[in-house]
């Protein structure tokens, strides 16, 4: 239980610690390293607690696939060194930087009213409809219900995806001038009356092409 | 103190949330450390529906959780896929120079 406790405290401090530095730090690439380190606590929190199967794909679809897209676009768009100073603004002269501190503060404490003054209904355990089971595993259990209960969802999460899918291909596609291309329509659609010249040849003095 | 509960992980959760938001509006840098508080943001309200399913023993929370994931994923690429578009159009991503929406 105190391992429990201690393991806790670390990995939620490296959490915080490096959400604070995924916002301050200058270099946009450092961000993003910051934010793998985030995911990396963050689903060993998940694997602590008992969500193994949910630590395990944050672990694939973020670290593996969001943060390097990031990472990718960083340094594609070569925008990782930010000159300036540190959330300064040429137009407000930094003005936002107080406004904004007092509107996070104040969601903050709300949140944590909310938090502190919070109590269970008294019938919400019996209204539960999928318990955790201790017989099986975690993925075991998840994937009963995610392909029998909620296989539409499931479906439907699979459409946004291609959505997404189909959508950023579209978005980043341009036509450029003199890429050379197969054309399949052209190809087929020849005839042999354009691709064969029947020529009788006259003797010793050949054939002349134009080519 | 030293027993982990519920409100360990919603405080933490809290925390996080924040700083997403913090990050939000603070951010005069580029577009792309927005979109990462966006993602900070959706990592909270994961923390907070795992610890609750957890905690109330209801396996629907951690489906849920995935499936945000799934969105998360899906509107990472889409804005990135935005912001590539915008800066082949004008060079720039800073924050303060996106003007062209008069809002």
């Amino acid at each position: 239980m105190i391992a429990h406790s201690v393991f806790f405290y670390i990995f939620s401090l490296i959490a915080i610690v490096s959400a604070v530095m995924v916002t301050v730090s200058k270099n946009t690439v450092h961000s993003v390293f910051f934010l793998i380190l985030d995911f990396i606590s963050i689903s060993c929190l998940f694997i602590m607690i008992g969500a193994e199967f949910l630590g395990m794909i944050m672990l694939i679809v973020y670290v593996g696939a969001v943060a390097v897209l990031f990472l990718f676009v960083v340094m594609m768009l070569n925008v990782a060194e930010q000159k300036g100073q540190w959330f300064s603004s040429r137009w407000d002269g930094g003005t936002h930087i107080p406004v904004g501190l007092l509107v996070s503060l104040i969601i903050f404490f709300e949140l944590i009213i909310v938090i502190g003054g919070w109590k269970y209904k008294p019938d919400l355990l019996n209204s539960l409809s999928i318990n955790i089971s201790t017989e099986v595993t975690n993925t075991r259990s998840i994937g009963n219900v995610l392909y029998t209960d909620y296989i539409l969802l499931f479906q439907i999460s699979g459409m946004i995806l291609l959505v997404a899918m189909i959508g950023a291909i579209v978005l980043t596609y341009r036509e450029r001038a003199g890429v050379k291309r197969q054309s399949y329509v052209k190809q087929i659609s020849r005839e042999r009356d354009e691709g064969v010249d029947l020529v009788d040849v006259e003797k010793n003095k050949g054939v002349k092409i134009d080519a | 103190m030293l027993s982990i509960g519920l409100g360990h992980y919603l405080t933490l959760a809290a925390i996080i949330f924040t700083i997403g938001i913090v990050g939000i509006f603070l951010n005069r840098k580029n577009v792309i450390v927005i979109l990462m508080s966006i993602e900070l943001i959706l990592l909270a309200v994961n923390i907070n529906l795992v610890a609750f399913s957890i905690f109330i023993n209801d396996l629907s929370g951690q489906i849920f959780t995935l499936f945000i994931l799934t969105v998360a994923a899906a509107e990472a690429a889409i804005g990135l896929a935005i912001i590539v578009v915008y800066f082949r159009n004008s060079d720039t991503i800073r924050v303060e120079e996106i003007k062209n929406l008069k809002g």
